[in-house]
């Protein structure tokens, strides 16, 4: 046995340059539109006009009759499949039933009435259109608020008053913190409809072989098993018959967090026609029918003293459900009143949700998914306070954080702050940006008659979701890890990454723990059929849960991996690092490769030992992960214009142990702009009949490369003992800061002119009216 | 009722009946079988389609396979030389400059042109640049370093 150099240097921590970009940069990755099977066919799905109408009837034959066309469905073709499902409970809630196809009424603009089947994509589109429907169009409510007031049209007419649920949370003492209060200050806060925008759009290719009577589902989604699981219900097939894979998937941002209408649609199109066939969502498809984010309208009163001390907060939560519930849309708006206390110390809250049904596509879970609304609301609100007691925003912040020492920190809407040092976030943004320099230049701005701001946002997470008791569908996550027989490593991951950059960040907890090479691991997500069963990637989970699962999943491995050194070492006392097997006695060593060769041979077993080198572990988190940290951003706003011009953007980010620094910049560099997109551009618009103004991306508008400034990152690092490695999660940091520390810039650069708040998107319009209307909107 | 195409794409001759309107990106994507080149939006807006078209970036969604007859194409497939990245590739590689891949070939195309014809750009040309191409994921910064990286590299 020769004797092998050990590999000393370790990986995490490192600036590694992604193992998934070589097919990404050449153009040669899967997504699910390149996949061509032979005989394939092609849908196309009629969509309503209305909002809200009766289908008197339906007319195919003229698309039937099309040259090209195969089959064409409707609702009453599917009534024995499905519903689409909702995943979540509350007391209480009321569920319509979800058709896969609509049945005698549509309820919004994009529902599904028909899917027409064709030899190819062009002749189903063209016979989507000699559909004839007769619709019997009714009233429509698109506004919330409107859908609660009494003689509102019912979006589901066995429910009236269009409320789907309400929700109440209460702690402390919130009406003698309200009595005792000096200041009281109470402001309407709108988080907007968003369109989550994943640049890849939806789409589902469904594969039947008859004479194996399985089926495979290929979609665009972030959770593979969880739709496996829900796919096969819906459709009465064996859940061991079907298989889903999630191919390359351009961008989710919990938009694919979900099972559609048109999985299950495919799957039974497929069955039907004995083909397979392919859904590709068009764009326009895409903003009228995959779920969209926010849609709050929040009633805020926050409670405190003249000296800045925070007493309670109290908070009306209206949540736009939109005309059906998606996989956990009612859910959302809970965890926004998790998060509504933020990082500070008081402790009387209550809050009140109002879920309500509207003639509009269901919201569901985007970026951030109920914690960027909280966190909006309560670091808006502080402000407010700091300003009408005349209180600097960082010192009134300074006042009121949870302190280093106070962790685990039990929060009166019953989490358990793992750690934190928000000061230490805090005092590092205000460094980094030179806070206090910045007030001077602003005081010399206005005096020139400027308008400069100056917003910061100190936000909390809930991140790494998470035990399994608090999640709808378990929230752990497994790893499997094999060393074959050469010594080559595989690891099969159930989180279902999509641009993150788990096959990097875990080849490289792979590469410390085995003292391999990266090029030496391949990592493999997403295929129902290769791995075992998973949760996903949504809620900053992948690393911080999929991760440590790799981590529990190699130590088992290890423990192997020195039985079998030690057989061939012929020695009780060995020990493994750097790749290599030693006795400690003699200084001999074998080699992994050589290990993982005799392990398979199995020539010569240690006694009560498995052949093969291979170990599966499910990891349930004890707890979530709770990052947090500071953004500061400085503004200007054009007198003439009104429009906002961020001069600086800082984002300090304490999201624990990192793994790889490039890939985290990465994420808040992405998470801000969806933020940013929030801030000042983005708004799904609806009009009072229920049509999709903001149809298309002509007339929505995400960020383009000119409407994003450069971010400055810093961090610090406050690891989390809920797992080994110390990460707490990163994916949605910077979404959640960005909104509330923008929005505070701008309010505070228009605050010489009396704007106390400003809803989102900052619009030049909006604001020109408030600079020429002095203050008033 | 089709017609015949006549056209070279990354280097090489094809020819093709097609029906008069199909896609230029269709006809990539689904009849030559380079889906390297996206559809984001079928509205030109996005820029995932981008191919160079007789030297120039061009939205494959909005353009015909006829139009296309007896010219040029480029697509990411033939961006990389005996097997050796283009100087672009490996800074976008290098600098983090994807996530989900999904607007990378289009988004590649279009700084191969930018550089082209601006060796040397600013941060605010670079921004300018890429206007027609959008990222959902990387909030841009990393791409710009990577033209800048590229440009560097490229003796800009």
């Amino acid at each position: 046995m020769a004797t092998t150099i050990t590999k000393t240097e370790t990986l995490v921590g490192k600036r590694i340059r992604r193992k998934e970009d070589p097919r990404l940069i050449t153009g040669t990755a899967t997504y699910v539109d390149d996949i061509q099977m032979p005989g394939m066919h092609y849908a196309a799905i009629l969509r309503s006009p209305h909002a809200a109408a009766r289908i008197r009837s339906i007319r195919v034959g003229p698309a039937l009759e099309h040259p090209g066309v195969v089959a064409v469905f409707t609702g009453k073709d599917v009534e024995g499949i499905g519903p689409v499902p909702c995943g979540a409970s509350l007391p209480g809630l009321r569920v319509p039933y979800h058709s896969v196809l609509a049945r005698d009424r549509v309820y919004f603009v994009g529902h599904p009435v028909a899917v027409v089947v064709a030899r190819d994509r062009y002749i189903a589109r063209d016979a989507v259109d000699r559909i004839e429907v007769d619709y019997e169009p009714l009233p429509a409510v698109s506004d919330p608020e409107k859908a609660l007031e009494p003689g509102a049209p019912a979006v589901h007419p066995e429910w009236p008053d269009n409320i789907a649920f309400t929700y109440h949370q209460e702690a402390g003492d919130v009406d003698k913190a309200f009595a005792e209060a000096e200041v009281v200050v109470k402001q309407r806060i709108v988080s907007q409809r968003l369109i989550p925008t994943a640049l890849e759009t939806r789409g589902v290719v469904a594969d039947w072989r008859s004479g194996e009577r399985s089926l495979t589902i290929y979609s665009s989604t972030q959770i593979p098993h969880l739709m496996r699981t829900l796919v096969a219900q819906a459709l009465g097939l064996p859940e061991n018959r079907l298989r889903v894979v999630a191919p390359e998937v351009g961008g989710g941002f919990g938009s694919k967090l979900n099972v559609y209408a048109e999985e299950i649609l495919m799957g039974f199109v497929a069955m039907k026609i004995g083909k397979p066939i392919k859904w590709i969502e068009s764009r326009r498809e895409n903003f009228l029918c995959t779920i969209h984010g926010r849609g709050h309208v929040d009633y805020f009163e926050i409670a405190g003293k003249r000296d800045g001390t925070i007493l309670g907060l109290k908070l009306k939560l209206i949540q736009d459900l939109g005309a059906y519930h998606q996989l956990l849309t009612p859910a959302i708006p809970t965890l926004s009143v998790l998060m509504m206390p933020g990082i500070y110390r008081f402790r009387n809250i209550r809050a009140d949700i109002i879920g309500v049904f509207t003639n509009c596509v269901p919201t569901d879970a985007y970026r951030g998914a109920g914690r960027p609304e909280a966190t909006h609301g309560i670091e808006r609100m502080v402000d407010m306070l700091a300003a009408e007691i005349g209180m600097d925003p960082a010192e009134i912040r300074f006042k009121n954080f949870v302190r280093p020492e106070e962790f685990p920190y039990e929060t009166p809407t019953g989490l358990s702050y793992d750690t934190g040092n928000y000061a230490g976030a805090l005092e590092k943004a205000l460094e980094v940006a030179g806070y206090r320099q910045l007030r001077e230049e602003q005081k010399k701005a206005r005096q020139e008659g400027r308008l400069m701001g100056i917003g910061i946002s100190t936000y909390g997470e809930i991140c790494a979701f998470g035990p399994s008791p608090a999640t709808p569908a378990g929230g752990w996550e497994s790893a499997t890890v094999r060393v074959e027989p050469t010594g080559k490593v595989t690891v099969l991951t159930g989180a279902s990454p999509h641009g993150q950059g788990e096959e990097t960040t875990f080849a490289q907890i792979v590469c410390d723990e085995l003292g391999v090479d990266m090029d030496d691991v391949v990592v493999q997500h997403g295929d129902t059929a290769v791995v075992p069963y998973g949760i996903g990637t949504f809620g900053s989970r992948a690393t911080a849960v999929g991760g440590t699962a790799v981590y529990y999943a190699l130590q088992a491995l290890k423990e192997k991996i020195k039985k079998f050194g030690a057989t061939l070492l012929e020695s009780d006392d060995v020990s493994f690092s750097g790749g290599v097997c030693v006795c400690n006695q003699t200084g001999r060593s074998v080699s992994l490769a050589e290990i993982a060769a005799a392990s398979y041979r199995a020539a010569k077993l240690p006694p009560g030992t498995e052949p093969g080198l291979v170990s599966t572990y499910f990891w349930e988190p004890p707890n979530f992960t709770f990052p947090f940290g500071a953004h500061i951003v400085v503004t200007e706003v054009d007198r003439e214009t009104g429009a906002v011009e961020i001069k600086r953007y800082v984002a300090v980010d304490d999201c624990g142990k990192v793994i790889n620094p490039m890939l985290v910049d990465g994420q808040v560099h992405g998470g801000v702009a969806q933020g940013l997109g929030q801030a000042l551009y983005e708004q799904a618009v609806y009009d009072e009949n229920g049509q999709l103004v903001t149809g298309e991306l002509t007339d929505y508008a995400i960020p383009k490369a000119t409407m994003v400034p450069r971010i400055e990152t810093a961090h610090t690092e406050t690891p989390t003992p809920v797992n080994p490695l110390g990460i707490k999660g990163v994916g949605e940091a910077g979404t959640i800061a960005c909104s509330p520390a923008v929005v505070n810039s701008v309010v505070d650069a228009l605050s010489p002119l009396g704007v106390r708040h400003i809803d989102m998107p900052l619009t030049p319009e909006k604001l020109w009216r408030l600079i020429h209307k002095g203050g008033q909107a | 009722m089709t017609r015949t195409i006549s056209l070279t794409i990354n280097g090489k001759p094809y020819s093709h009946q097609v029906e008069p309107r199909l896609l230029l990106i269709h006809y990539l994507r689904d009849v030559v079988g380079l889906t390297g080149p996206h559809i984001g939006c079928e509205t030109s807006i996005c820029g995932a389609c981008t191919v160079m078209v007789d030297g120039k970036a061009v939205k494959a969604c909005t353009m015909f396979a006829v139009q296309a007859d007896g010219r040029e194409i480029l697509t990411i497939e033939g961006l990389a030389t005996d097997g050796r990245y283009d100087p672009v590739q490996e800074a976008f590689w290098n600098e983090h400059a994807l996530q989900c891949g999904f607007c990378t070939p289009g988004m590649i195309l279009a700084v191969k042109q930018l550089l082209e014809r601006n060796p040397r750009p600013t941060e605010e040309e670079i921004r300018h640049g890429l206007e027609g191409n959008l990222c959902r994921c990387t909030g841009y910064q990393h791409i710009v370093n990577a033209v800048k990286a590229a440009a560097a590299r490229m003796g800009g």
